[in-house]
């Protein structure tokens, strides 16, 4: 009945979005398969993008050409920069967004994009023909053709909603579940796992008192995800920050015989670095208070997210806590928190470019491969996308290594160590942190994405003259002598030792109390070519001659284990023959199949005389 | 194919003093860094396989007149370039040469990797690989036995718990950094110091155990001093004979740089510098004093002997006052009156262990064996609290204390986590190392997760 496509994407949040894009881009044939057509690029969660590691993700999708930067910054109702008193490596982006517009924007988005076409059914089932996917059939019992599957299902495969003893099922609140897919997966050989999340109540803001609670605007100067010609928001709106109080607590703790979390009803595990508050009082009971974030969730509406109060008590306990929280005395409440178990398939039984290791071209990207987050699903689908696309062009994949970008890391964590809790992105996870910024995703990843026929050629072309504005005005800087009577007024303002004798300004840059941008911006130096560059170049300068030592000591770091991952391990390698191996390696390698000496030696069990074993082997 | 830009390190002969002591090391660097250390020809200049006679010099010191074997890539073992140190067979020696060349950066070789090399560069054919493989696996598994003999001493159990400070050092840095938003209290930076101050000396404490782990595996150093002609090399030769298992000198070499090694109560006693008491016997009135000293500071036990036919009490009580000047605490001294066949002595208290023997006739012997015994079994308990005895663990001790101290320089110069994090990190990867943990990330967002209250 439908035409035959080259990929068909199963699922239509951050992830099958994403995934829908790159490999529309890339020149292929896509279908986009949702159960409900509104819902595309639904915010299931919180309103809000980026944020510490995950606003770097954002950076580093939108640097390849995807969507999601794109679509944060023309639905924002609020950006911040996080972590701004930190080094460079820790500067985070983060907006506060529309939600409706969000979902409104990327529906409009895709629909302006050449190559992808839409059908709003549930895929009950994927087609399989010699280990091969081959198409999807649907709920209304058609089968759809194509040469690659990339499934995105989020919380849906046999998804259970929990508020206290009552659970259904459903996908999301007021959204029926999907099933039948887990169980074919199952038929075909997949180990499976249930994993668990939450979500705190919405109210409504004519009920609150703002006045009782702090105020958090935005940045003064706000700033973009996009590389790209996006505009920084003009017009902001704030959060507000509350707590909650012993009264609250002790609510909430007469509740918890009805919590399905502490009566054993939920089986899945659930992040630890997201408790519902009924964990944080019963894990942390010596804190008497916790924060809430009282964030908006659109320009227009009066709807409020209660950040920090995911919840899944009963709702008569949910109110009346609620209630005791300062500035929510007489609130009343559009939607409950609850809890959701999913499914989920162990992401170790994936390859580096996402494609399962038991059927060929089918993929499986976000919270299927047990990640929670928008911008970690969101990685994931277009890193499925691209690889579909290469491998239906048979291109050679596209990995990105853990010192090219987060989602390299994100990607290799998943695949050779697994993950026991949904896995979200922290900075602490990257050993190359400094290097893997979000001022400088582009110069690391944009031309990678353009060779493989995806980031635009002015996305190129913007990067190169980026770096050699940086360059140039690099050079400026190194040449440029200053004598005492020029530098020693502003040194003093900015309470650091005065000069003697001529230097290159390079030189007094080093200082930590001499930053590039102030002195852009400062009338002592009017007279010099700084101010001819802009804030970004001006940045990119001073980043590379503020931490060049650290830089260049992780790039060392980085290349010596790259040697290591240059060495590649045949998939069909036999570790069974290799005797001298610690049986617990053996069967570790077995099982994940490392594509390379350095991925080997990260999957836990595997010793350093292990992998000396495995490189006499792999000899020449 | 993976090209090793390492230059790696072994001694080559078996542990335990031999005639002769071979160390190799292969690289790109070897021949740089042995010729950093090489007084004699200019190595640079040398031609592939050819031998060189010269001095082995380190912190301007000569340690040893060695013979130096020199083979050029691909003309050698591994196919890299090799430099072979044939040097008098003392673990002392050996272990200086050792140290000499981690310093010039050279890095231990793992096991096998010699042969690893050797077959990565061609130089092999797959069955005896095979080979080198399960001796790498045989010697991955004496590594454990040895890792754990070495958790009943403590050793292992004290790196586990340094460790887990870091990782919840580490936990309170990562906390600002991931978590800069979060309801939670970030750490003084003086309590931050006060951390690693704690773990400096932790660490810097069992760097300095090394020379008493050392003192276990190689025996207690023990020197024997005193004028000439008192009967030092009667003691010695009497000490020796009466014991059967007398680790020593291989028939045909010269006694030269060899130690005397005597096992008692399961405890090795290591003479130092028995050949120049063999030499002062000889050559009357010769080195003298000067030797002596250099004697005291690297001995463990001190056995002052002096002959009791000839005794002056007063002079008596100078020597031991000089001697004692010169030892630490931990330095046992022993007051031996030999010849005590031939007189009787009342010295009265002068407050050091006094026995009578008389080396010739071996009376009294056992009065002093019983007497080491002891000191050994003093000097055993106290050293098996914690100690190292690796120099592998040594090394990676010495680059996480280096570590730490650009985290205190960091810290008074009060630059950001970010960069914090980068040292803690290479501390928390050495000692990985020997505790064989190498994946810290998890163990650092666990030890968050656990203690603060994370996650809106």
């Amino acid at each position: 009945m439908l035409s035959d496509y080259d990929v068909i994407v199963v699922g239509g949040g951050h992830a099958g979005c994403e995934a829908t894009a790159a490999a529309a881009n890339m020149g292929l044939k896509v279908l986009l398969v949702t159960m409900n057509m509104n819902t595309i690029a639904q915010m299931s969660c919180n309103p809000a993008m980026g944020g510490v590691a995950k606003g770097q993700i954002v950076r580093e999708i939108d640097a390849m050409g995807g969507y999601s930067g794109i679509v944060s910054d023309k639905t924002a109702v609020q950006f911040r920069m996080l972590n701004m008193s930190k080094g460079p490596a820790m500067w985070s982006p983060r907006v506060q967004s529309d939600r409706w517009l969000f979902a409104q924007e990327w529906r409009l988005m895709l629909e302006a994009t050449k190559n992808v076409d839409f059908w709003q059914d549930t895929v009950v089932g994927i087609l399989e023909e010699k280990g091969k996917v081959i198409g999807v059939k649907t709920s209304l019992g058609i089968e759809i053709n194509s040469k690659a599957v990339i499934l995105t299902n989020g919380t849906f495969l046999n998804g259970l909603i929990h508020i206290g003893d009552k659970n259904f099922g459903g996908g999301r609140a007021a959204e029926r579940n999907s099933t039948g897919i887990t169980e074919q997966l199952i038929n075909l050989g997949f180990d499976h796992g249930r994993m668990k999340t939450g979500t705190p109540p919405r109210v409504d803001a004519r009920s609150l008192d703002f006045s009782k609670m702090e105020e958090q605007k935005g940045d003064l100067k706000p700033s973009k995800f996009s590389f790209s010609n996006t505009e920084a928001i003009k017009k902001q709106l704030s959060c507000h920050i509350t707590y909650t109080n012993p009264n609250t607590h002790d609510i909430l703790r007469e509740g918890l015989d009805r919590s399905p979390m502490f009566s054993g009803i939920i089986e899945g595990t659930g992040p630890r670095y997201c408790p519902s508050i009924e964990e944080k009082i019963e894990r942390f009971s010596d804190r008497d208070r916790h924060q809430i974030f009282v964030e908006p969730e659109g320009w227009n509406t009066v709807e409020i997210y209660v950040n920090g109060f995911s919840t899944s008590l009963p709702l008569d306990v949910q109110l009346k806590a609620i209630k005791q929280i300062q500035g929510f005395e007489n609130v009343k409440l559009f939607r409950p928190g609850y809890a959701i178990e999913y499914d989920y398939f162990p992401p170790t039984q994936l390859k580096h470019t996402l494609e399962t290791k038991l059927i060929d071209n089918l993929y499986f990207a976000g919270q299927i491969n047990g990640t929670t987050g928008y911008e970690e699903a969101g990685a994931q689908g277009l890193m499925a996308g691209i690889n579909a696309a290469l491998k239906i062009k048979e291109k050679e994949e596209l990995v990105l290594q853990r010192d090219q970008a987060y989602i390299g890391v994100l990607i290799d964590d998943l695949i050779t160590k697994g993950t026991k809790e949904p896995y979200r992105m922290f900075t602490s996870r990257a050993e190359y942190r400094i290097l893997l910024r979000q001022d400088n995703a582009d110069i690391r990843l944009t031309e990678l994405s353009n060779n493989i026929g995806l980031a635009s050629n002015e996305r190129l072309a913007k990067v190169v003259e980026k770096q050699k504005q940086t360059d140039t005005l690099l050079e400026y800087l190194g040449n440029l002598s200053i004598s005492p009577e020029e530098a020693n007024p502003y040194l003093e303002k900015a309470n650091t030792a005065p000069i003697k004798q001529k230097v290159k300004l390079y030189s007094l840059l080093s200082r930590p109390q001499i930053s590039l941008n102030k002195l852009k911006d400062s009338a002592d130096f009017e007279s010099y070519d700084i101010n001819l560059y802009d804030d970004e170049i001006v940045q990119q300068a001073e980043i590379r001659i503020k931490y060049q030592g650290y830089i260049e000591r992780e790039k060392e770091m980085a290349d010596k284990i790259n040697r290591l991952e240059g060495i590649k391990i045949h998939s069909d390698f036999d570790y069974h023959k290799l005797k001298s191996l610690s049986s617990e390696a053996r069967e570790k390698l077995s099982n994940i199949k490392p594509s390379s000496i350095g991925q080997a030696s990260r999957i836990s069990g595997v010793s350093p005389s292990d992998i000396s074993v495995l490189l006499i082997h792999l000899g020449r | 194919m993976w090209k090793n830009e390492d230059t790696i390190c072994a001694i080559a002969t078996p542990g335990g003093s031999g005639a002769i002591g071979l160390v190799r090391i292969s690289g790109t660097a070897a021949i740089a860094i042995a010729n950093d250390l090489f007084e004699g020809k200019d190595l640079n200049k040398a031609k592939t396989q050819s031998l060189h006679f010269g001095n082995l010099k380190y912190k301007g010191e000569v340690i040893d007149e060695v013979l130096l074997s020199l083979f050029k890539a691909p003309h050698s073992y591994t196919g890299e370039d090799v430099v072979e140190f044939s040097c008098h067979g003392s673990s002392y020696i050996l272990s200086e040469l050792m140290e000499a060349l981690l310093e010039k950066g050279a890095r231990l070789a793992e096991g096998g990797e010699f042969t690893m090399r050797a077959f990565a560069n061609g130089k092999m054919d797959l069955t005896q690989a095979e080979a080198v493989a399960d001796l790498i696996a045989s010697e991955s598994k004496a590594a454990h036995d040895i890792a754990m003999n070495q958790m009943k001493g403590g050793f292992s159990k004290e790196i586990q718990a340094l460790r887990q400070q870091l990782i919840d050092f580490a936990a309170l840095v990562e906390l600002e950094l991931d978590f800069g938003e979060e309801d939670v209290e970030f750490a003084d930076r003086d309590d931050l110091k006060a951390l690693v101050n704690n773990l400096t000396e932790v660490i810097q404490s069992l760097i300095a155990s090394f020379k008493s782990g050392n003192v276990i595996k190689n025996g207690i150093p023990t020197a024997i001093v005193g004028a000439p002609n008192v009967g030092k090399s009667t003691l010695l030769n009497a000490l020796l004979k009466e014991d059967k298992a007398i680790v020593s000198n291989i028939a045909g070499t010269t006694r030269d740089s060899i130690e005397d090694v005597m096992q008692l109560g399961g405890m090795s006693f290591r003479f130092i510098d028995t050949a120049g008491i063999r030499e002062t016997e000889d050559v009357v009135e010769s080195i003298g004093i000067q030797r002596t000293f250099e004697k005291l500071e690297k001995a463990q036990i001190v056995l002052l002997l002096v002959d009791a036919n000839n005794v002056d009490r007063k002079k008596l009580l100078q020597e031991i006052e000089e001697v004692k000047k010169r030892l630490h605490t931990e330095q046992e001294l022993l007051l031996l009156l030999n010849k005590s066949d031939l007189a009787t002595l009342d010295l009265g208290d002068i407050g050091i262990t006094t026995i009578s023997i008389s080396a010739l006739k071996q009376e009294g012997l056992s009065d002093l064996e019983e007497a080491l015994k002891k000191i050994a079994s003093r000097f055993l308990q106290a050293a098996s609290g914690v100690t190292v005895s690796n120099v592998r663990h040594l090394n990676a001790l010495k680059k996480s204390d280096e570590a730490l101290q650009r985290v205190m320089h960091g810290l008074e110069n009060q630059i950001t986590g970010d960069f914090l994090a980068m040292d803690i990190r290479q501390a928390l990867h050495d000692l990985g190392e020997i505790t064989g943990k190498i994946d810290m990330d998890r163990d650092i967002l666990g030890s968050i997760f656990s203690r603060f209250c994370i996650g809106k």
